[in-house]
């Protein structure tokens, strides 16, 4: 018998009572102003989050941070703003190592953790999420209204994901951070040193 | 602080308090952290149908893990993952040195997994012949340590920033004295950015996997596993066979839990959800039973299934925090490893349901609501009935039970003993002999007996 064919008779061949799954429609938290909720919680955890104008309004409030200004090697998968680096180009992610900034998509944003879904759907090597310096994520609020691009909770955000491509995804909330030496909390521990939301209206 | 190698918490946990400084250090370090967590939950005010639902989804999943385990096997196929089954821990070894070595793989990056640990993944690899490196910062130091982490979410707890910098200094040759923790985790991420480049292959664990959709969720702070997969082709994913849940759907009940209870942080940094291989890229998920299967027959201790590894038991977990996670001599240490640990092996961790005072702590903070006391309390009993009890432990019980049938004698010993303690010298009550005065004052004598008072006020009361 294959381990298998061992482990589902192990598994099977028990006397368990059924218990039925609870309803995931219950009175889940809202907040009155969930745009500066996420603002604060994102902050809470060493991320930054600003509105801007257009593609014009992202380029101007990039060019404020200095590890922007200062970056050699960048990464944009953002319409209208260049990198000096193309994905599409690259073959082998491992040559992202010394990239110093990336610009990359979001699809919304959650107020109760601070957190950004992000997608490979439009990051050719999923790598340039953790592997630069320095991250800005960027939510297109086509409407005008950065609401519309900022769920309450975890459970509304899993209402809108679906699952049909092959697709890697993650809720990113701030930097890359450990609190391992003496419980001192460090940001940047292995992958980006600062992250940056942009609400593009 | 070396490793602990006996099985006996009280032997281990003495070794641990002879430094006292330390120890209260320990303790402390834990409770801020209990209390960062106190906090979280109090910031939502369905904490507790959270925890109602998460125990629900669990005790259901339990209820029909074959069918999840079946249907989370065809779904992530259909994705391209390839899937394996592993009984025992040998075989999990097995099979990942088998995916290594068609690859040729030399150099491997790891990400925190209790489950590796579990079946001792690292000194069978390195005996092969590759090179395991720990990314997450706590589990790297206690690597170059040649320790085993003591705690399952912050492996390096028991350690000051001035140990971590010996290790460093020693092993990556940073600054002697530099203690600081940021220059500390800068020389880690530099040492640990060249180890990432040059993997052959990525192994992580597994914090969730989705039967509906037949993907994986890891989550770290540092982005270590994300690092680690994201640059070799090959994605090893090792998980226990409890780690699955229905759907893709039930994440959002216990990614809101798990980060708040482990370290009072609303979501833990990254929450990958991984579906399939990337374009071009392998992903080979393992799923191992390794005695799991046996806990689900038994109505006692079921419940500890449930575990999300989250560490919120540990660390308000009285015992644990006064004891240091190395004392539990198990990869799992705390109250959920005082349960875990004995159910497989009797023999060598039969002290560990005696490591808890009984206060239910545990229990109170358990996101998925674990019973944790209950069944600590009733492993007791079997340890008995085995007759695996030191005598220390059977021979004083025998005694009181004997005392407490004669209840003349009770109250004749009871008022010798206040005597005693009121008025003997320090010495004579402060010894050896005596281990509830180790590290805590006896209590006050009181001037009359419980008995005394209520015979006093029977007396009072009686109609005239
Ligand atoms: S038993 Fe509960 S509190 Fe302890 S680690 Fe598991 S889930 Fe967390």
């Amino acid at each position: 018998m294959s381990s298998k064919e061992q482990i589902l008779k192990a598994v099977r061949n028990q006397l368990v009572p059924s218990v039925d799954l609870p309803s995931l429609q219950q009175d889940w938290i809202q907040y009155d102003d969930a745009v500066s909720h996420f603002g604060d919680v994102l902050a809470a955890v060493g991320g930054t989050a600003v509105v801007v104008e257009g593609v014009d309004g992202l380029a101007e409030a990039l060019n404020d941070l200095p590890v922007y200004v200062e970056a050699k090697k960048t990464v944009s998968c953002i319409d209208g703003l260049m990198g000096n680096v193309d994905l599409d180009r690259v073959d082998d992610p491992h040559t992202l190592e010394d990239v110093d900034f990336a610009v990359l998509p979001g699809e919304f944003a959650v107020a109760e953790n601070g957190a950004v879904w992000v997608t490979d759907a439009a990051i050719r090597h999923r790598v340039a999420l953790f592997i630069p310096q320095h991250v800005g994520l960027v939510l297109h609020c086509p409407s005008g209204q950065v609401e519309d691009v900022i769920v309450n909770n975890l459970a509304e955000a899993y209402q809108k994901l679906s699952w049909q491509a092959n697709q890697f995804g993650c809720f990113v909330s701030g930097p890359s951070k450990t609190a391992d030496i003496e419980q001192s909390l460090v940001i940047g521990a292995h992958g980006a040193r600062s992250l940056h939301v942009f609400f593009v209206l | 602080m070396s490793s602990t190698t006996s099985f006996d918490h009280p032997t281990n946990a003495k070794k641990f308090n002879q430094d006292q400084a330390r120890t209260h250090w320990h303790d402390s370090a834990l409770w801020f952290i209990r209390e960062k967590r106190d906090r979280m939950a109090k910031s939502l005010p369905e904490w507790e149908t959270l925890r109602e639902c998460a125990s629900q989804i669990k005790a259901h999943t339990i209820s029909k893990l074959a069918d999840y385990l079946e249907e989370f096997e065809k779904n992530a196929k259909a994705r391209g993952a390839t899937v394996h089954w592993a009984k025992d821990a040998d075989e999990h070894n097995r099979i990942v040195l088998e995916i290594l070595r068609k690859h040729e793989a030399e150099r491997i990056v790891k990400s925190k997994s209790m489950l590796t640990e579990e079946c001792h993944l690292n000194p069978f690899l390195e005996q092969n012949g590759i090179e395991v490196v720990d990314t997450d910062l706590g589990e790297r130091i206690v690597q170059l340590r040649q320790e085993g982490p003591s705690h399952i979410v912050m492996p390096a707890i028991h350690l000051k920033k001035e140990d971590v910098s010996d290790t460093f200094h020693e092993h990556l040759h940073t600054e002697a004295g530099n203690c600081n923790p940021d220059y500390l985790t800068e020389s880690a991420r530099q040492h640990l950015r060249n180890k990432f480049m040059q993997a052959d292959v990525g192994i992580t664990g597994v914090n969730f996997a989705l039967a509906d959709t037949g993907g994986i969720v890891v989550c770290t702070n540092e982005g270590n596993a994300d690092l680690g997969v994201s640059l070799p082709n090959v994605h090893i994913a090792c998980m226990g066979i409890e780690k699955l849940i229905p759907s893709v759907d039930h994440l959002s009940i216990f990614l809101r839990l798990l980060a708040r209870s482990a370290t009072g942080q609303p979501i833990t940094t990254y929450s990958s959800h991984f579906h399939g291989p990337r374009e071009g890229g392998e992903l080979h998920i393992i799923l191992v039973d390794n005695g799991r299967s046996n806990l689900m027959n038994s109505d006692d201790y079921r419940n500890s299934l449930k575990c999300i590894r989250c560490g919120a038991c540990m660390n308000t977990c009285p015992v644990y925090r006064r004891s240091g996670g190395h004392s539990y001599a198990a990869t799992v240490p705390g109250p959920i490893g005082s349960i875990l640990n004995p159910l497989r092996d009797a023999k060598h961790h039969k002290s560990l349901p005696f490591a808890c005072t009984l206060c239910g702590s545990c229990s109170d903070v358990c996101p998925v609501q674990i019973n944790l006391h209950e069944q600590l309390l009733t492993l007791r009993t079997e340890v008995k009935n085995q007759n695996q009890l030191p005598i220390s432990k059977t021979m004083p019980m025998r005694i009181t039970s004997w005392v407490f049938q004669r209840p003349k004698l009770y109250a004749w010993l009871g008022s010798v003993g206040k005597f005693f303690l009121r008025n003997l010298p320090r010495f004579m009550i402060y010894n050896a002999l005596n281990p509830w005065g180790k590290n805590r004052e006896m209590p006050e004598a009181p001037a009359e007996s419980f008995r005394q008072q209520y015979a006093k006020r029977a007396k009072k009361n009686k109609p005239q």
